[in-house]
């Protein structure tokens, strides 16, 4: 078992308290950046460090931050992705429910490095606890002198405000989650110029996702070779999974990337609820699942792409062989369907379509020929949607159709019949 | 009922009134119990924005309530690490309990039923959300509980 760092605390039930949090080591982090990191060199050390980015793309966060003009005039912003939304996924709520010093303390971090005085937590709606114990150490770290005007006497100050999501997937992508911030719809926007250029009213601004902050305490307080050090070369630094679906112990669980998928659902999630796993998806039901037979496939950023999946929100789902695939699909193609945000023909269109054809499917009124209209549909979608939400539903779905053909086909009579 | 003085503190928070829409429209949904065309005014006015732009976002974002909802929403996640542990059968078992589809409200105007997408909190799958408290690892005996539990029960001890 590898040493725990984002989980430390998280079964003392004081933990989300500044003292406990300062008692193991809390807040340390941030001193040493203040007292012996210039800006620049707190990005410099997060570039060593390689740490990259846990919202799901696995961007490198000091290369963004990198991104942020040195020369505007312009406020900057920094805004915090907690709208986790990707079904399998809950690991920043317990970050946030738990432990939320480490975010905060994150979050001063990242703005002391981009010269950032407005910082903004975006919370989904649903999430009351996470909402009221990051407020809480929120208000701790003021009267602590960790926020405000002059933290620590360093000169550099920062306010940070809780904006609550309302229930909509598509504000965890994040052009749609700073138009939601602006008091809008949440719509996506054209990407470039990224949100480090042109962002929250237009001025430069990084989006970071909640575990990706949270390292940051961890990489300054013990360093950036320390951090850079732990697991595959590539894919450094402490991470969480999500085990959920039909495993016998769900959970969130922290360790090295770089371990298989059959291990981590085999070894931590106790095996198959009942008899064996058919298939699991690997990071939220955006990313294409895998058939057993593929289950030795490595948990980190390149292997997961180089396998035609990706980590994702890191959310692994098992399915056992009680599972019907096409209900699956279904169910996460009407999901992406429903959350879909109406801007973009291929989206909107094709995933209702391609929903339709699936309830067809189930309810044993498929017509020959509907797989390879999926298939078609999917075609049209990836590639083509405006924000990557049009793209990870066709791409899971096609996973679903190419692994699965045969269930699929079992339910349409004709189809049936001759196979 | 009068929401200004919250406003303003809402309001320092961003450099653009059109910034707390949002959150002052979650405020009048405490307050009113629902977000609808009185309220747009309303909201508008204080901000002095387009009442347009405060439809827009009302409508936009599932968790505001457009119409009159029951004293306690029970909102059941039917997403898929639910759907793998038995979520299907409990919206069915739901449904007939408080005879409602999702998305209705029942006759004595104590339960509003919604069939939602992920909570959140895939780990206690099946998972459903009462007013803003979290129920997991649901089963059948634990629901006919929670509705006996409720039924008598002012929507504000929940929350
Ligand atoms: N955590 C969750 O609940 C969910 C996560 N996702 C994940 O989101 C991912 C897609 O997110 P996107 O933001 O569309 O990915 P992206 O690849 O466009 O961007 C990733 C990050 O890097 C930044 N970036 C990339 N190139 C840049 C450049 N040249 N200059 C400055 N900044 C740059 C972006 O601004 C963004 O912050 C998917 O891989 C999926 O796994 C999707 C749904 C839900
Ligand atoms: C549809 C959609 C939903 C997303 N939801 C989230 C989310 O809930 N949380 C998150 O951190 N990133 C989410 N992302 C990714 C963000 O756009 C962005 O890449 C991320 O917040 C950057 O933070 P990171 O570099 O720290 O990972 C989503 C992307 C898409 C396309
Ligand atoms: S792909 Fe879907 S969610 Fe993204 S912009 Fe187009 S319609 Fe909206
Ligand atoms: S799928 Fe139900 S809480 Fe995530």
């Amino acid at each position: 078992m590898s040493e725990l760092v984002l989980l430390k605390n998280i079964h003392d039930p004081n933990a989300h308290q500044i003292a406990t949090y300062e008692g193991s080591g809390g807040y340390q982090g941030l001193r040493l950046a203040l007292r012996d990191f210039s800006p620049d060199e707190v990005i410099d050390e997060v570039k060593s460090a390689n740490l990259r980015g846990r919202g799901g793309a696995g961007f490198p966060t000091g290369l963004k931050w990198g991104f942020v003009p040195k020369d505007s005039p312009l406020p900057r912003y920094l805004c915090c992705n907690a709208d986790e939304g990707e079904p399998g996924t809950f690991k920043d709520r317990i970050l946030m429910e738990r432990d939320p010093h480490q975010l905060i303390e994150g979050m001063v971090i990242a703005a002391y490095a981009i010269g950032c005085r407005t910082a903004y937590l975006y919370i989904r709606g649903e999430y009351q606890l996470s909402i009221d114990h990051c407020q809480q150490a929120i208000d701790e770290a003021h009267a602590r002198g960790y926020l405000g005007p002059d933290i620590l006497g360093s000169g550099h100050g920062l306010d940070i405000h809780i904006h609550k999501g309302a229930g909509a997937y598509i504000c965890g992508e994040e052009t749609a989650l700073l138009e939601s911030i602006e008091g809008r719809r949440g719509q996506p926007k054209l990407k470039p110029p990224f949100p480090a250029v042109a962002g929250l009213y237009e001025c430069p601004t990084v989006v970071n996702n909640v575990e990706t902050l949270a390292c940051l305490p961890h990489l300054f307080r013990r360093g950036s070779e320390w951090f850079a050090a732990i697991g595959p070369d590539h894919s450094p630094g402490p991470k969480l999974f999500g085990l959920s679906g039909q495993v016998k112990r769900p959970g969130v669980y922290e360790m090295p990337m770089g371990l298989s998928l059959g291990e981590l659902l085999e070894e931590h999630g106790g095996g198959a609820l009942n008899g064996q796993f058919k298939a699991a998806i690997p990071g939220g039901v955006s990313a294409p699942m895998f058939p057993r037979s593929e289950f030795d496939v490595k948990m980190d950023f390149g292997s997961l792409a180089a396998a035609g999946s990706m980590l994702g929100s890191a959310g692994v789902i098992g399915l056992d062989e009680t599972a019907s695939i096409p209900v699956v699909a279904r169910r996460i193609t009407e999901f992406f369907s429903h959350e879909s945000c109406g801007k973009c023909t291929p989206c909107r269109e094709g995933l209702t379509w391609a929903a339709k054809i699936l309830r067809r499917i189930e309810a044993g009124q498929g017509q020959p020929g509907d797989v390879e209209q999926l298939e078609m549909l999917c075609g049209g979608i990836f590639g083509n949607s405006f924000c990557a939400l049009g793209d990870g539903a066709a791409w899971a779905l096609g996973a679903t159709v190419k692994h699965f053909r045969p269930e699929f086909d079992a339910l349409i009579p004709a189809q049936a019949q001759a196979g | 009922m009068d929401l200004a003085p919250e406003v303003q503190t809402i309001m320092a928070r961003y450099p653009t009134s059109r910034s707390a829409i949002m959150p002052v429209l979650e405020l009048a949904q405490q307050k009113y119990g629902v977000v609808d065309g009185d309220v747009y005014q309303t909201v508008a006015e204080l901000l002095d924005v387009p009442e347009i732009w405060v439809f827009e976002v009302a409508s936009f974002y599932t968790l505001f309530d457009r119409t009159v909802t029951g004293r306690h929403h029970i909102r059941l996640c039917t997403n898929l690490s639910c759907q793998l542990r038995g979520s299907d059968a409990l919206l069915i078992h739901l449904q007939r309990r408080l005879d409602v589809e999702s998305g209705g409200t029942t006759r004595d105007g104590i339960f509003t039923l919604s069939a939602v997408e992920c909570l959140g909190a895939c780990e206690v799958a099946p998972v459903l959300m009462v007013d803003r408290q979290y129920i997991g690892d649901l089963t059948v005996e634990k629901l006919d509980a929670l509705l006996a539990s409720l039924a008598d029960q002012p929507a504000e001890e929940m929350s």
